[in-house]
C-alpha cells in the first residue's frame, strides 16, 4: 500500500462523476422492480375549496387500474404528517397535514385522491377521470393579508391563520437603544417565494415483501433515517424494524427533500394494500405546485444608529408564510435560523425580533438553500447600505465600523439565543475583496460614468452564517424533536480495503470524494482503497442526513473519530505482530513500524488480515477492525466572507448585467478546493437567481401563475459572469480540520450583494430600494417614477 | 408529463402525409422538430388522435438558391440555418435570428417550417421571414400554393394553413447590394422567447437615404407582424439616429399589446421601441458597409 502526499487539501477529481457522466447513476426512476405499478395523484385545482364529492368509478374502471383511493380509504391506517420542528419555546398551532385532503383542500396541488395502475400513462389517464366536485372558498395567499381581521381562515386549530408567535432578543434594551439613537432607518422587505428546482424532481418507490413483512422505500430524501422514524413512529402502521428507506442517487434537493411528503406514505400503504411495488415520480409541473417552496418572508425593520455609523439597535418584525399546512421543519427554520442570525457580522448591542408563522392557501414553505440565513443576511446587508445612504457614508466604512472584531471571538450576539460565533476575521475578507475588485478605481469609474449616463453599481455583502448544525441539546431547544449528531461507521476489511458508512448523504455534494480523502489520509492509503457509503437505513447507524452545510463539520469529524478509534487497535495489533510494546510503534503511510527501525513493519493489509483471522490479536482484544461514532459537536460553525458585485444597468431596458463578481469566503481549511469552488459557484448562481430572476407568484385565488419554467426564471450559465473566487482561512475550533461548511454560503452572500449593486447603480437617481426579483420591468418602472 | 394516447405515422412522401391529414379530418398534428408540439402533448394542451412525423420525407430539408432568393426546406433545422454558408452569405438575417432561438439542443431539433406553421406570437423566425420578404409553400389535397409571409400569421398560434395542408418550404429574398439586416431581441429570462423582437432589412440608396425598409416585430402582440409605421417613417429619409429613433416610436402601431407577468403593456411598448431602434441602427450600419 504505497501512499502519497495528504489527500486532504487536494482538488481530487470526484469519484462519482464517471458514473454520473456516463449515464450509470441510478436515480429513483431508474429503479425498476418486476411488476412495478405507478401512482398518479389527483390534486386540487383550487386554492381553497370544500370537497363536495369524489367519484372514482370511471377511473377505477379503466383497464390497467388496480386501485383508486381517497382519504376515506386511508383514515384508519395512515395518520397525518408530523411537524418535526415547531418553533422552540412557544405555543405552536399545528393543524393536521393529512396525506389526502379530507372535506377541504387548502392549496392548488393539495392531494385529493390517487390512482395506482400498471402503467404510468394509464395512471395519469385514470387520475383525470376522477370526478371531484368542489365548492370554492375565498382564498388568501399573502401572509400580511392572512393575519388581517376578516381574512379567510384555513384551520379551526389555528385562529387568525397563526401557527406561532416567537420572539428573540431584548425588547427593553432595544427600545432604549432607539430612544438614544441619532438616526433611525426603517425599511420593508418582501423576501420573495422561491421554487427550489432540483434537476431531479421527487419520488418514491415502495415495495412490500409479504414474506418478510418488510416495506422498502426508495425515496428522494436528504435524510432517509429521519424519514424512516417519522413514517414509522407517526404516520404508517409499520414497525420501525420492518421499514427500510434507501435514498438512491439524488439529483439535487436544496432543502426540498428534507420535507416528509405524503407520497412516501401513500406508496408504502398502497404497496402493502395491493401487493405490488408502487412508484411515484413527480412531473415538473407537479413539483412546482406540490413540493415545498422556499423563503416568502415579509419583514419590517428598523435600525438605530449614531451619526458616525455605529449601530445601536435593530428591530425586526417578520411574517413567515408557511403555506397551507405545518411542514416538517419550517416553524423552526423561520425562527431559530433566521431570528437568531439577524445581527449578521455586526456588533449590534440591542436586538428585538418577532416572527409570526402564518398559514396561507399556498404550497408549503420550508428550508431552501440557506434556510433562514438568506432572509437574515439580506435584511441586515440591505440595512447597512440604507444606513450608509442615510448618513452619506461609504457602505464599506459602515461595515468596517460595526464588524465584530477578531479579538471578540467566540462572540455571542447579546440576548439573541444564538450559539457563540466560533471564529472570524471579517475585515480581512472585506479588504481582500476590495483589493481584488479595485474598489477605489471602480468608484471613480462609477462617478465618471454617471456623467455620461452610465448606470454602474457596486454592491457589497459581508455575511456570516451558521453551519454544521448541532449540537442536539441546542437544536432541541429550537424545537427539533430529534438529535443532531452525525454517525460514522468504518470497517477495515480483511484485505485492508476500507468501507465507511456516513450518516450524512450526498445529493450532489461529492461525499464519496471528500470523505474518502479524509479516511484515506487517516489510514495512509489511496483514494481507491476507500469506499464511502450512505443512504440506506438497513444495517447502518442512525444518520441525520445532509442540510445546513453540516456534512463535513459534523459527519467528517465523526468519520475521523471512527478512524482514530480503529487506529488505536491497528497499533495494538501491529505491535503484537512485531512483538514490541504498543508505545514502541507508530502508524504512518499505511504501515505500523517500530520507532527508529523502519524496516520492521506490518502493513495495514497484514494487520487487517490478522484481525480477521483473529491470530496475532492481543489477548483480551476482539477480532475485527471496526468502529462507530456518533459525534455530537459542542457548537456550530460560522463561515463568513465578503462578496462584491458590479453591475451595469441598461437605462433603456432596465436589464441588469453583472460585469464583475468577486467572492472572498472563509469556510475554514478546505478538504477539496475544487468541490468548495463548485459549491460556491452554484450557490452564488442560486443567490443571483433570487436577486434578479426567480419569484413564485400566486394570484388571489391561490393559482400559481409561475407554474412552469416558461414563467419561472432559473438563471442560466449565459446570464452569469465569471466568478472571481478567493479565500481566507480561519479555522473553526469546533470541527475536525477546522472546516466550517460551504453548502449555503454562496447563496446567502450573493443575493444582497447583487441587490445592493443594482440599488447603488440607481441611487443617484433617488432610488433607494427595489423589490426582488429585480427584473428589467421593475427597474424600468422605478426609473420612470418621479423622484 | 404524460400525453394522452395517440397514433403515430411516419410517411415518406408529402402526398402520404396529406392523405393522412385529410383522413383525420384535419385533427392530426404534423410533427417536425417537435419542440412546440411535444410540450403541448405532454401538458395535454394538444390531444390529437394522430401525429404525422414528416421527418422522414426526403427532400424536405436543405437550403438552395431559387428565384433571387433562398429556398429552405420545411424540416431544415435552426442549427442548419444558423450554420449554412448560403444563408450567411445571402440572407444573414435568418442565420442571426436562428442563433437567438432557444438553446443549442432546441436549435438542433427545431425546424423553420415548424416554427412558422405553429405561429407562436413570440417566436423569432416569424419576424425574420416577414422582414426578409418571405413566403411559404404549402401543399394540400388540391395541390400546392404559396402564401406570402405577410398573410401567413392570423392570430395567436393561428396561421393561414388549412387543416389539411402541409408547409413544405420557405422562400426568402436575398439581401442585395447596400442592404443590411439585423435581429434584435429582448428575451424573457424564463422561457427565452421574445418579449420584444425586431427584424430589420434596410436597403440604402446611393445617396444614403433609405430606399427600402422591411421591419417586422414579434413578441408584443398576438402575432408577428410588419411594423409598417416604422417602415413608412424611414422611407426616403437619411437614416441618422434621430430619424431612426423617431421611426421606432411607431413600433407597436396597430398592435394589440400583450401584458403579462414579465412585461406589462407599458413596459412592452417601451421595449418594442428600444429594440426596434437598436435593430434598425444595426441594419443601417451594416447596409452602409455593403457596396
Amino acid at each position: 500500500m504505497v501512499t502519497t502526499a495528504p489527500l486532504v487539501g487536494q482538488s481530487v477529481k470526484r469519484k462519482e462523476d464517471p458514473r454520473l457522466l456516463t449515464g450509470n447513476g441510478r436515480y429513483l426512476d431508474d429503479i425498476r422492480l418486476p411488476n412495478t405499478h405507478h401512482m398518479a395523484v389527483r390534486r386540487s385545482p383550487y386554492g381553497h375549496a370544500n370537497i363536495l364529492s369524489i367519484d372514482t368509478e370511471a377511473a377505477a374502471n379503466l383497464p390497467g387500474v388496480v386501485g383508486v383511493f381517497t382519504a376515506e380509504d386511508l383514515k384508519d391506517s395512515v395518520k397525518p404528517l408530523p411537524c418535526g420542528m415547531p418553533a422552540g419555546g412557544v405555543e405552536n398551532h399545528l393543524p393536521p397535514h393529512r396525506v389526502l385532503a379530507q372535506d377541504r383542500v387548502r392549496y392548488v396541488g393539495d392531494a385529493v385522491a390517487f390512482v395506482v395502475a400498471n402503467d404510468p400513462y394509464i395512471a395519469h389517464d385514470a387520475m383525470e377521470l376522477i370526478d371531484v366536485q368542489y365548492q370554492e372558498l375565498p382564498a388568501v395567499v399573502d401572509a400580511a393579508r392572512a393575519v388581517e381581521p376578516g381574512a379567510p381562515q384555513l384551520h379551526d386549530e389555528a385562529p387568525g391563520n397563526i401557527c406561532m408567535h416567537w420572539t428573540a432578543g431584548n425588547k427593553d434594551d432595544t427600545d432604549a437603544a432607539f430612544a438614544n439613537a441619532e438616526v433611525v432607518v426603517k425599511h420593508h422587505i418582501y423576501n420573495q417565494r422561491l421554487i427550489p428546482n432540483p434537476l431531479e424532481t421527487r419520488g418514491t418507490l415502495a415495495n412490500y415483501d409479504a414474506g418478510t413483512e418488510e416495506t422498502t422505500l426508495w425515496v428522494t430524501s436528504q435524510l432517509p433515517h429521519v424519514h424512516k422514524i417519522l413514517l414509522s413512529a407517526f404516520v404508517l402502521d409499520i414497525p420501525e424494524h420492518k421499514l427500510r428507506l434507501i435514498a438512491p442517487e439524488i439529483g439535487g434537493a436544496f432543502g426540498s427533500k428534507i420535507f416528509l411528503y405524503a407520497d412516501m406514505a401513500l406508496t408504502a400503504w398502497a404497496s402493502k394494500h395491493l401487493g405490488v411495488p408502487v412508484k411515484f415520480v413527480e412531473t415538473r409541473m407537479e413539483n412546482y405546485v406540490a413540493t415545498q417552496h422556499g423563503r416568502d418572508q415579509t419583514q419590517d425593520i428598523e435600525l438605530a444608529a449614531r451619526r458616525d455609523g455605529t449601530m445601536l439597535g435593530l428591530r425586526v418584525k417578520s411574517l413567515a408564510n408557511l403555506g397551507a399546512y405545518p411542514s416538517t421543519i419550517a416553524p423552526g427554520v423561520v425562527t431559530a435560523l433566521f431570528g437568531r442570525m439577524v445581527s449578521g457580522a455586526y456588533r449590534i448591542p440591542a436586538i428585538w425580533v418577532e416572527v409570526d408563522g402564518v398559514y396561507t392557501n399556498t404550497a408549503m414553505v420550508d428550508a431552501y438553500r440557506g434556510a433562514g440565513r438568506p432572509e437574515a443576511t439580506y435584511l441586515v446587508e440591505r440595512m447597512v447600505d440604507l444606513l450608509a445612504d442615510e448618513l452619506a457614508m461609504d457602505p464599506v466604512d459602515v461595515r468596517r465600523k460595526n464588524f465584530i472584531p477578531p479579538d471578540a471571538f467566540p462572540y455571542t450576539p447579546p440576548d439573541l439565543g444564538m450559539l457563540p460565533y466560533d471564529s472570524g476575521n471579517y475585515a480581512v475578507t472585506l479588504d481582500r475583496a476590495l483589493n481584488h475588485v479595485n474598489y477605489s478605481a471602480l468608484r471613480a469609474q462609477q462617478e465618471e460614468g454617471r456623467k455620461a449616463g452610465r448606470l454602474m453599481g457596486i454592491g457589497i455583502s459581508s455575511y456570516v452564517e451558521v453551519c454544521g448544525l448541532a449540537p442536539s441539546s441546542w437544536i432541541q431547544k429550537q424545537g427539533w424533536g430529534g438529535p443532531m449528531y452525525e454517525s460514522a461507521e468504518i470497517r477495515v476489511l480483511p484485505t485492508g480495503k476500507i468501507s465507511a458508512v456516513t450518516g450524512s448523504l450526498s445529493h450532489g455534494q461529492g461525499h464519496e470524494t471528500t470523505f474518502a480523502q479524509i479516511v484515506a489520509d487517516e489510514f495512509g492509503v489511496g483514494m481507491g482503497d476507500v469506499e464511502i457509503k450512505y443512504g440506506d437505513t438497513a444495517g447502518a447507524p442512525f444518520g441525520m442526513g445532509t442540510y445546513g452545510s453540516r456534512s463535513l463539520a459534523v459527519g467528517g469529524t465523526a468519520l475521523q473519530k471512527s478512524a482514530q478509534k480503529i487506529k488505536e487497535k491497528i497499533l495494538a495489533i501491529g505491535a503484537n505482530l512485531l512483538e514490541v510494546a504498543p508505545e514502541d510503534v507508530e502508524f504512518d503511510h499505511g504501515s505500523v513500524s517500530v520507532k527508529g527501525a523502519p524496516g520492521s513493519s506490518k502493513t495495514l493489509a497484514e494487520i487487517a488480515f490478522a484481525a480477521w483471522l483473529n491470530t496475532g490479536v492481543p489477548a483480551g482484544m476482539e477480532a475485527g477492525l471496526e468502529a462507530t461514532t456518533y459525534y455530537d459537536p459542542p457548537s456550530c460553525t460560522f463561515p463568513f466572507g465578503t462578496h462584491i458585485c458590479v453591475v451595469d444597468v441598461d437605462p433603456d431596458t432596465g436589464h441588469v448585467d453583472i460585469i464583475r463578481y468577486v467572492a472572498v469566503d472563509d469556510v475554514g481549511p478546505v478538504v477539496n478546493p475544487m468541490i468548495v469552488d463548485g459549491q460556491l459557484e452554484g450557490g452564488i448562481a442560486q443567490g443571483i437567481g433570487q436577486a434578479l430572476f426567480e419569484g413564485a407568484v400566486y394570484d388571489k385565488f391561490g393559482y400559481l401563475l409561475t407554474g412552469s419554467m416558461i414563467d419561472y426564471a432559473v438563471p442560466r450559465a449565459s446570464y452569469l459572469p465569471n466568478f472571481e473566487l478567493d479565500r481566507t482561512v480561519t479555522p473553526s475550533p469546533i470541527s475536525a480540520f477546522g472546516s466550517k461548511g460551504v453548502g449555503e454560503a454562496g447563496t446567502i452572500a450573493s443575493t444582497p450583494a447583487v441587490a445592493n449593486a443594482v440599488v447603488d447603480a440607481l441611487s443617484h437617481l433617488g432610488i433607494r430600494d427595489l423589490q426582488m426579483p429585480i427584473t428589467p420591468q421593475r427597474v424600468w418602472h422605478a426609473l420612470q417614477q418621479p423622484k | 408529463m404524460f400525453p394522452v394516447e395517440f397514433e403515430y405515422e411516419a410517411p415518406t412522401t408529402v402526398e402520404e402525409a396529406i392523405r393522412l391529414l385529410a383522413e383525420s379530418g384535419g385533427e392530426a398534428k404534423i410533427l417536425a422538430g417537435g419542440h412546440s408540439l411535444l410540450p403541448m402533448l405532454k401538458l395535454r394542451l394538444a390531444q390529437p388522435p394522430l401525429v404525422i412525423d414528416i421527418g422522414r420525407i426526403a427532400g424536405l430539408s436543405g437550403v438552395s438558391e431559387q428565384d433571387g432568393g433562398l429556398r429552405i426546406g420545411a424540416t431544415t433545422t435552426e442549427t442548419a440555418i444558423q450554420d449554412s454558408e448560403l444563408v450567411q452569405r445571402l440572407c444573414p438575417l435568418l442565420s442571426e435570428t436562428a442563433a437567438h432561438i432557444g438553446d443549442q439542443q432546441v436549435r438542433n431539433r427545431g425546424t423553420i417550417g415548424g416554427t412558422l406553421a405553429h405561429g407562436d406570437p413570440a417566436a423569432d423566425m416569424t419576424a425574420a421571414v416577414l422582414a426578409a420578404g418571405g413566403s411559404v409553400t404549402v401543399q394540400g389535397p388540391n395541390g400546392e400554393r404559396t402564401i406570402p409571409a405577410d398573410d401567413l400569421f392570423l392570430d395567436m398560434m393561428t396561421t393561414a394553413l388549412e387543416p389539411d395542408e402541409v408547409l413544405t418550404s420557405v422562400w426568402v429574398q436575398t439581401e442585395g447590394p447596400r442592404t443590411g439586416s439585423a435581429y434584435e431581441k429582448f428575451a424573457n429570462a424564463a422561457s427565452g422567447y421574445a418579449i420584444a423582437g425586431v427584424a430589420s432589412v434596410i436597403t440604402l440608396a446611393a445617396d444614403g437615404t433609405v430606399a427600402r425598409a422591411r421591419i417586422a416585430i414579434t413578441g408584443v402582440g398576438s402575432k408577428a407582424t410588419r411594423a409598417s409605421g416604422v417602415e413608412a417613417a424611414l422611407q426616403g429619409k437619411r437614416a441618422d439616429d434621430q430619424t431612426i429613433a423617431a421611426a421606432a416610436e411607431h413600433a407597436v402601431e396597430g398592435v394589440d399589446l400583450i401584458g403579462d407577468l414579465h412585461a406589462d403593456e407599458s413596459y412592452r411598448e417601451h421595449l418594442a421601441k428600444v429594440i426596434a431602434r437598436r435593430s434598425i441602427q444595426r441594419a443601417v450600419g451594416r447596409a452602409a458597409t455593403k457596396s
